[in-house]
């Protein structure tokens, strides 16, 4: 197999010769980067087909990202959309499966610089909420591209609160039609991706209306331009929303419907059906039309977010590694930054939450695939945990990566700032996905009202419980709790039972706090809805303390797994160990506060904490190696694989168009600013 | 006006404009202000298209074509006075970035500060008329803040008593300064000084870097700008490589040190007087964070009173999402500290004043806590700011993400000064520095004088640092004088633990150097400690000097809000220290709550005060009269993408994809 410089590089001027400063970070290697990527694939074979179709890609032309950072809005798009073109192009040359791996490998693989991912949330969306009729009428459709699909949900006034959606469709049993209305300004579809200049049918939420009553929010699928020559068809107002920090590739738009008829049959019927007289009969429960967002939200976690923070980690890092800043000892050459405790302090803890979020992911992916099923066909006993799930894991995976990326981007100075660093984007990117799929605050209280629902029926009917047992995720909270931390040295707190249980321990006593104080505001005469407001911050508080002790858990499990490779092993157990550390002296209170640690004890967990870092140290860029991202996707300056960091930002820089094309202020502004003197002499 | 925000305007308990009198330093000053403000505003040669929808070409050039425009138009206004200047410059530049900016801000000051009356009498006309049009050159590709690293020679000639100025690597070149890549005609650049043989150290050049009249690049210069960032679109940040480039001796700026002819070199007399111009820069960013958290609040605050959502009970309208408890924990507390930043803004400032007029008597003896404490205020006011940016987008929910809130530009606007004039972690070590060198003292039996007083009453010398039963005085959570105590044994303890486990490395190692290193996680944790302190006492003190009751009232509540936070956010450090106990912690959250409640009414008046014309927060969902939604909409429509109803790329790429099958 080639060297993997070979594989990942750019293939430019610099990328023969590795700088020497990283090729001695590789030198000596304590554990097998290789099986560590094929861990992170979820398998040997997934790594190689990943490096076929990536090595398709960076071969193509069609697929360059270069000049991607100085594109306009409109550039940016056409390149999105030729490259999405380009690519069913080979797909269908080279017969990639439609439901196969190598289309989430191509887009890896262009970083996301792709249109039409839309069509992607649509047939979630279809094939979650659609009968199989509709399934078998739309889902080649969408896919052979003979319509183009997205999904329309918030509304200008409206977002993550669905309810208060106001986009109408009236039930008109003459025509057997539905009106598709939006009724006021705030009602305007704005956000869904690709609907600004590409989609031609959309599927839209609204709120249904038949025989007289409202029904809550349902989906329909609306035809919004012509498949002839994609004006928009008649009643429909469509646009681009205007530019936004990041994700100008995508079209984000906004749509107005006047009374704009469709079919009944348009909208999606497996939970819910309305017959042709309009009577309207419920197949599911009430939150069973919200399956298609809980499916989308957990598809996007492994990469997404997670991805934005990984390269992060591997920009900054690789970088840390090459840049050399002011002396240790007088004599000595100047010291790499890596070297640094500070430097270390604000990369590492972001390092190890890369590993432990896809962990996490990972397993809330293999959770959503043993309910599809089971949920598909009516049964929605698993709906609960895995909604709850999907709101709390995203809304703390996308916080924390979206923060993490950002301390990256300011660990790299001010080289960060600069686009061709990759870091703004990365930053811009992760950040967006803290409010798309469910701004994060609502999120995490949803999954709240799940703990605190679970916490009670445990503690309300104690025998109850057995019988029906806690769903696992929440399993801890009747399972007996310590009163103190038993730590009685620094090592003792990398053991993972101790630190797993010390989080349990928190999040159980901050579940109980908001339980127990929402009981007493409603004992008290405010109604619940009330409570719920005035103890909205302990629930939240609450929450995430739950997600942080289920991200140690499925961690810590997952480096259980791997006995038989007990180098890797041991290196994930570091970050392991670290991830809990960081977060228990980050909440440091939280665990102080009812002397579950003492000082002493916390003392004592960040003895170990700095303990760690010069040991995650000597392995870091091999870490961020694992992650396997080729150079391409990476398009960062200050991130190549062979660390010849400043020839490349040169190189870049100067092919700017500010650097190629005419100062368009010099003639018109500067020149008769600069000889005023000499026209007057 | 949106009927939501009339009736939060109606209900406050004061009146707004006594705050902008406190704000602007006296109601003169806010009369005066307006005044240049309307200027602007009433001049069509001022207006100009939204930069939203320019490309970066277009916005360089709009931003050069402003800066043109207002030289002439201070002339013809009389503005001269410096804080004229800034608030002209403030409404009239949107994101207060321009070309030009590093001429007056580096540029002539470094000439006035460093250059002899002969250097001055030369260079200092044609810059002030513009027809020279300078910045300031100092970090490079492979170097920022550690200055002594950097590369660039000026070896001196005394055959031809010139300066060869070099790049001598690609790590040398110089990268980043402002206006450099295609505006400036001239630099003052940072160099190596080596004559006869020796290195001098870091020492000011004047280079000319573009001809006269072409504006081509001279032979042996290499100059551009360093390409897409993540913010400051209209600034042609660049480069510059020197190719054993000729100036004369003369263009040395020799008010303190001196090359003769013959290359003798002269030292200068003292060298902290260079400080200066660092000490004044920060602290005026510690102003400039208040400022750019004040406008993302007052975005935030109003659209949070406009934007209904959900429901709180269940039958009733959508309730304001500023009625959210949520909502309020992130933004209020944020507002407190904008709050707080400015007047510690105003105190740094200040104090850069009073210090200097004792330096220009001879008198240095303040100089090293100025020189600390600006460099740790300025890093710990920018990172909580830059975080709290962010938070008010977020807070925003999706149409924060749209460059119509605004708050976007602002954060990559702001963003850098975490980086640039230092770095913040190595200011933070700055300011660790000045601590550790404080506790020897009081530790060798010398009393410290300053903020850091507090040092004296260290129990320290007792053996145990667990032994704090001296202040083993209960805090009383109602007073802010109590609350600002704590603050005190916080900073005072964690700058003990710092200066201990320096020690204790120390010790172990024979390099101080490596001891730091490996002590600087608790160093910083110390500086930072040692700033929340400061920001409670200067926040507390301006409080308690305001007359007006309702306004006093009102301000004290913030004060307290963002004491309170600060403790619940750092709840560990005040209970690992016994400084508040578990029961208190949780009077203390309570506290919290409470306050958010008592401050939701005055919170719209509250952003008010900060009185930001609507151009200057260049935000669609900030407006002051609260129309969000019909104004986002129409902002929309002029997006380029909607130039035609079908975009080119359908014929080209996805009608294609469509019919190929």
């Amino acid at each position: 197999m080639r060297s993997p410089v070979h594989r990942v590089s750019l293939g430019d001027a610099w990328s023969s010769r590795v700088h020497p400063d990283i090729d001695s970070e590789r030198r000596t290697q304590s554990f097998d980067v290789e099986r560590l990527t094929n861990l992170l694939d979820g398998g040997v074979e997934n790594t190689m087909l990943r490096r076929k179709v990536e090595s398709i890609i960076r071969n193509d032309p069609a697929f360059s990202l270069r000049g991607h950072y100085s594109m306009t809005q409109n550039e940016l798009y056409e390149a999105a959309v030729r490259r999405r073109f380009h690519l069913e192009m080979v797909a269908r040359r080279l017969g990639w499966p439609k439901d196969g791996r190598e289309r989430d490998y191509a887009y890896r693989a262009v970083s996301g610089n792709l249109n039409l991912t839309l069509q992607d949330v649509f047939l979630n969306a279809l094939r979650s909420l659609g009968s199989d009729e509709q399934i078998a009428k739309w889902d080649q459709l969408c896919q052979d591209y003979q319509i183009i699909t997205s999904y329309a949900q918030t509304e200008l006034g409206h977002g993550t609160y669905l309810k208060g959606l106001e986009t109408e469709a009236i039930y008109d049993p003459a025509t057997q039609e539905f009106v598709i209305h939006s009724p006021t300004i705030t009602a305007t579809k704005w956000w869904p991706g690709d609907i600004g200049r590409s989609a031609t049918h959309v599927l839209v939420l609204a709120q249904l209306i038949c025989s007289g009553a409202q029904r809550g929010m349902h989906a329909f699928i609306v035809p919004i331009r012509s498949l002839e020559d994609h004006t928009p068809l008649p009643g429909i107002t469509v646009g681009d929303i205007g530019p936004k920090m990041e994700m100008e590739n995508i079209d984000n738009g906004f749509l107005r419907l006047d009374r704009v008829r469709i079919p009944r049959e348009n909208m999606l019927n497996r939970f819910a059906q309305v017959s042709p007289d309009g009577t309207y009969k419920r197949l599911g429960t009430e939150q069973s039309n919200y399956f298609g967002m809980v499916v989308t939200r957990v598809k996007i976690l492994a990469h997404g977010a997670l991805h934005d923070l990984q390269k992060a980690c591997v920009i900054s890092v690789r970088y840390s590694a090459v840049r050399r800043q002011s002396r240790l000892r007088p004599s000595d050459p100047e010291v790499k930054i890596l070297d640094f405790q500070a430097q270390q302090q604000k990369l590492f803890p972001q390092l190890a939450l890369s590993y432990a979020f896809h962990f996490l992911a990972t397993s809330l992916l293999e959770l959503l695939d043993r309910s599809y099923g089971s949920i598909l066909s009516g049964d929605f006993r698993c709906l609960p945990e895995l909604h709850a799930l999907s709101t709390g894991v995203k809304a703390m995976i996308t916080d924390l990566c979206a923060q993490g990326a950002e301390v990256c981007r300011r660990a790299c100075g001010g080289h960060g700032y600069s686009k061709l660093s990759g870091l703004p984007t990365l930053v811009n990117r992760a950040t967006a996905a803290c409010t798309y799929e469910g701004e994060n605050t609502v999120l995490y209280l949803q999954m709240a009202r799940f703990l605190v629902k679970n916490y009670l029926k445990a503690r309300l009917s104690p025998g109850a419980t057995s019988q029906q047992p806690l769903p696992l995720s929440v399993a801890y909270l009747t399972a007996p709790d310590l009163a103190r931390c038993p730590a009685q040295t620094a090592t003792d707190f990398l053991c993972p039972e101790l630190y797993t249980a010390a989080w349990a321990h928190v999040a159980t006593r901050l579940i109980k706090n908001a339980a127990h104080d929402a009981q007493t505001l409603t004992q008290s005469g405010a109604d619940q809805q009330e409570a719920l407001n005035q103890t909205a911050l302990l629930q939240l508080q609450a929450a995430k303390a739950h997600c942080y002790y289920i991200t140690v858990k499925t961690f810590k499990e997952a480096v259980e797994r791997l006995d038989n490779e007990p180098a890797n092993q041991e290196v994930l157990w570091r970050l392991c160990h670290l991830s809990a550390l960081h977060g228990i002296l980050t909440n440091s209170g939280d665990f102080l506060h009812d002397g579950f640690l003492s000082g002493a004890q916390v003392d004592m967990a960040r003895t170990a904490y700095l303990d760690l870092l010069p040991q995650i140290r000597k392995d870091a860029v091999l870490l961020t190696d694992a992650f396997d991202f080729t150079d391409q996707c990476l398009n960062s300056a200050l991130g190549c694989y062979d660390g010849n960091v400043y020839e490349r930002l040169f190189q870049w820089a100067q092919e700017s168009p500010t650097n190629t094309q005419k100062n368009p202020a010099y003639e018109k502004y500067i020149r008769p600013l600069v000889q005023r003197r000499t026209a007057r002499l | 006006m949106n009927p939501d925000l009339r009736k939060e305007r109606a209900s406050a308990t004061f009146n707004p404009e006594l705050i902008t009198h406190i704000l602007d330093g006296s109601p003169e000053n806010t009369r005066r202000r307006r005044e240049i403000e309307n200027l602007i505003l009433n001049d069509p040669d001022f207006q100009h298209e939204d930069y939203n929808f320019l490309t970066r070409s277009q916005r360089y050039e709009v931003a050069v074509k402003k800066s043109a425009t207002m030289v002439k138009k201070m002339r013809d206004f009389g503005i001269s006075d410096p804080d004229e200047i800034m608030w002209f410059k403030k409404l009239q530049l949107v994101n207060f970035v321009e070309p030009v900016g590093l001429h007056y801000s580096m540029f002539i000051p470094t000439l006035l500060n460093q250059g002899t009356t002969a250097q001055q009498e030369k260079w200092l006309h044609p810059s002030n008329e513009l027809q020279i049009i300078g910045t300031y050159a100092q970090t490079e590709m492979g170097h920022g803040t550690h200055l002594r690293g950097l590369e660039t020679t000026a070896t001196y000639d005394p055959k031809t008593q010139e300066f060869i100025i070099n790049s001598p690597t690609v790590t040398s070149i110089k990268w980043w300064p402002g206006g450099l890549g295609k505006t400036s005609n001239h630099a003052i650049v940072l160099a190596q000084l080596i004559t006869q043989g020796k290195n001098y150290g870091l020492h000011a050049f004047i280079v000319p870097i573009r001809e006269f009249g072409t504006h081509k690049p001279l032979p042996g210069i290499t100059v551009g700008d360093i390409g897409p960032k993540f913010g400051y679109e209209e600034m042609d940040n660049g480069f510059l490589k020197m190719d054993n480039y000729r100036i004369p001796r003369e263009n040395m700026l020799m008010k303190y040190a001196q090359v003769k002819p013959d290359g003798t070199y002269v030292k200068p007399l003292n060298n902290k007087l260079t400080y200066g111009t660092m000490v004044f820069v920060r602290s005026y960013l510690v102003g400039e964070a208040a400022r750019s958290l004040s406008k993302a609040c007052t975005i935030a605050i109003r659209y949070s009173a406009v934007r209904r959502q959900s429901e709180i009970k269940p039958g009733e309208p959508e309730p304001q999402i500023l009625d959210f408890q949520t909502q309020q924990y992130k933004l209020f507390p944020l507002l407190a500290t904008a709050y707080a930043f400015h007047f510690v803004g105003k105190y740094m400032k200040e104090t850069y004043y009073r210090v200097n007029e004792d330096i220009n008597r001879g008198d240095l003896s303040e100089l090293p806590e100025l020189h600390a404490l600006t460099a740790g205020v300025k890093a710990f006011t920018t990172w909580i700011v830059n975080a709290g940016i962010e938070e008010c987008r977020m807070a925003c929910g999706g149409h924060g993400y749209s460059h119509s809130s605004g708050i976007p530009n602002i954060y990559v606007t702001f963003t850098p000064a975490c980086t640039f004039e230092g770095e913040n972690t190595v200011m933070m070590l700055q300011m660790a520095r000045f601590l550790m060198k404080s506790y020897d003292q009081v530790h060798s039996g010398k009393l410290v004088c300053g903020m850091v007083s507090y040092l004296n009453d260290l129990p320290s010398q007792r053996i145990q640092p667990q032994q704090v039963a001296v202040w083993q005085t209960m805090v009383d959570i109602n007073s802010l004088d109590s609350l600002t105590e704590a603050y005190k044994r916080r900073a005072a303890r964690l700058v003990e633990i710092a200066a201990k486990n320096l020690q204790a490395e120390q010790s172990r190692r024979k390099s101080k150097e490596v001891a730091w290193n490996l002590a600087s996680v608790d160093l910083v944790r110390a500086s930072e400690a040692h700033c929340y302190f400061v920001v409670v006492k200067l926040f507390l003190e301006k409080v308690s000097k305001i007359q007006d009751k309702a306004v006093q009232a009102v301000l004290r509540n913030l004060c307290f809000l963002y004491t309170l936070y600060g403790i619940s956010q750092k709840a560990g450090d005040f209970l690992e220290g016994n400084i508040m106990t578990g029961a208190q912690m949780m009077q203390v959250n309570q506290r919290i709550l409470e306050l958010l409640a008592v401050i939701r009414p005055n919170a719209v008046a509250l952003v008010d005060a900060f009185d930001f014309k609507d151009l200057t927060l260049g935000s669609v969902l900030g407006r002051y009269d609260g129309n969000v939604y019909e104004n986002l909409f129409e902002w929309a429509k002029k997006s380029p993408l909607n130039k035609t109803e079908v975009h080119e790329s359908f014929h080209k790429h996805l009608k294609p994809l469509q019919s190929k099958l």
